[in-house]
């Protein structure tokens, strides 16, 4: 038989799952079906999406990405009954995760339409819109576990600086997302208006991993295969991670709340050690710095937890949630997509009470104001 | 070990499966190639629910660029993560001593023959016509 199903939860993990409820970071809602989107899409944008849909930035137009490993990246278990894609029906959703798992929130993290990977940047601004206005209508109003994020791709900074103010005053959204593969590396000066408008209101900041930027996701070029685009998410994760840190984002934004959202957490500590040794040494080529890139990673970032790292030796996992710190990680489930971590299962190495409490619950309470 | 006749092979049409709960376990019957496969219905890695999973072919490549497909429909594929089982007992491809789905033997029998054994079932109709599914737990 195998050890792994053998291995039952810890039975004082089981008497404290009832006690502790979950905040899943990463919940996926899917749009019905496009006309969804119209009371939200002014004519000209409606217009545009029926007749020329997405442009995006991949290296051959009108290809999708789809299926990746399974249709819409989606659990196979998770598709409704009633029709329409994963993650499109509320009451679905509600029976097969957020009920079953005591879900307490779910914040909204929504990929349709390739929202940041539009190359007409207009469209994507409009898209953008609205989806905000319909992550409040079609999720947040009917179930208030579900938490919006403010969608706003900082390619087009003024739309975005614009959209923030407009979700802002709204007051029911809990974060502010912008795109991991933008232009530029995220710590360039041409974003810090929206990193100073998030600092501001205290929103955190999300980073979700995904879409289609202009770049190769890897440094060595476009990946032949989907299991090595899958892995180059970490990479992606660690070049952002050292542009923002290196750039002086947190040091220019001490109050800046910063959130890496599905890139996992076992590449976090070899990439610090490697930034403080070599800030160690080249410290006077970035002087804006004031303290080692280390400090600033432990106070200013945090990092949910899907898709977790499972080593052969369970005791590594253990070492990793120590290194990286249990206050620095969000439970997130990734519901409904191929590779969802189960609350109950997936971490395969047992955890303390306290660091429970604060990987699945008390971190992200007191990230996100709930 | 206990035998238990679960369904008329008729129930589960090829290529289907169907879930059964025998003895507080959910277990699931696949109808492959005209055989009868039972396994758990729970995923060793998080549970997600097997009678979900794709059954695909088992693909091997003896060199690079050459890719040969056998097996076919006798393979699970995991609904959540992917992970690969073997139907006949349950032995993941990847990892095969350490990481298994639990199976079970399963027989079919013509009615006739269970009519005449121990085993009658109690709560199904029997017609002498038909064969039936029994899985052994």
């Amino acid at each position: 038989m195998s050890d792994v199903i053998d291995r039952p939860i810890l039975a004082e993990e089981e008497a404290a799952k009832s006690r502790l409820r979950i905040i899943d970071c990463d919940v996926h809602p899917s749009i019905h079906a496009h006309t969804d989107l119209d009371q939200f899409l002014p004519k000209r944008w409606q217009q545009h999406l029926r007749t020329y849909g997405s442009h995006l930035r991949t290296p051959y137009i009108g290809t999708t990405p789809y299926p990746r490993s399974s249709p819409l990246i989606a659990r196979r278990d998770a598709w409704p009954p009633t029709g329409g894609p994963p993650g499109s029906d509320l009451d679905f959703m509600r029976k097969q995760h957020l009920d079953p798992l005591d879900v307490e929130y779910g914040i909204l993290q929504v990929l349709d339409l390739f929202i940041f990977s539009q190359q007409n940047l207009e469209f994507g601004a409009a898209i953008q819109r609205a989806i905000n206005d319909w992550q409040l209508a079609f999720w947040s109003d009917r179930d208030p576990r579900l938490k919006a994020s403010i969608l706003a791709g900082q390619d087009d900074t003024q739309f975005a600086i614009a959209e923030i103010e407009r979700c802002a005053k709204i007051g029911r959204y809990v974060q502010i997302n912008v795109c991991p593969r933008a232009n530029e590396p995220l710590g360039r000066r041409r974003y810090w208006p929206i990193y100073a408008r998030a600092q501001e209101l205290g929103l955190p900041l999300g980073i979700h991993v995904g879409g289609y930027g202009g770049h190769a996701p890897t440094g060595g070029g476009w990946p032949s295969y989907y299991v090595e685009e899958h892995q180059s998410n970490a990479h992606t994760m660690a070049a952002q991670l050292t542009s923002l840190v290196l750039e002086g984002v947190p040091e220019r934004f001490p109050d800046l709340k910063i959130v890496f959202i599905e890139g996992g957490f076992g590449w976090i500590p070899s990439a610090t050690w490697r930034m403080d040794r070599h800030f160690d040494a080249f410290r006077s080529e970035v002087p804006h710095l004031k303290r080692r890139p280390s400090e600033y990673v432990k106070q200013h970032f945090w990092f949910t937890t899907q898709p977790i790292d499972e080593p052969d030796e369970a005791k590594h996992l253990r070492s990793l949630i120590e290194w990286v710190g249990a206050d620095r990680l969000l439970f997130s489930s990734d519901y409904p997509h191929w590779d969802f971590d189960d609350p109950r299962f997936a971490f395969k190495t047992p955890l303390t009470e306290a660091e429970r409490r604060k990987i699945f619950n008390g971190n992200a309470r007191a990230l996100y104001k709930l | 070990m206990a035998r238990h006749i679960v369904a008329r092979t008729s129930d589960i049409p090829p290529g289907g499966n169907k879930v059964f709960g025998v003895d507080g376990r959910d277990i699931v019957v696949f109808h492959v190639n005209g055989e009868f496969f039972a396994l758990l219905n729970r995923c060793p890695h998080e549970g997600a629910p097997l009678e979900k999973a794709a059954c695909v072919a088992r693909l091997t490549s003896p060199e690079p660029g050459i890719y040969q497909r056998s097996r076919v429909g006798e393979l699970l594929r995991c609904p959540w993560h992917g992970w690969e089982f073997d139907m006949r007992n349950g032995q993941s491809f990847f990892d095969p001593k350490r990481v298994k789905v639990r199976s079970y033997p399963v027989a079919v029998e013509s009615g006739e023959e269970l009519q005449k054994g121990p085993y009658v079932a109690e709560t199904f109709p029997v017609h002498v016509e038909d064969s039936y599914v029994i899985i052994e737990t």
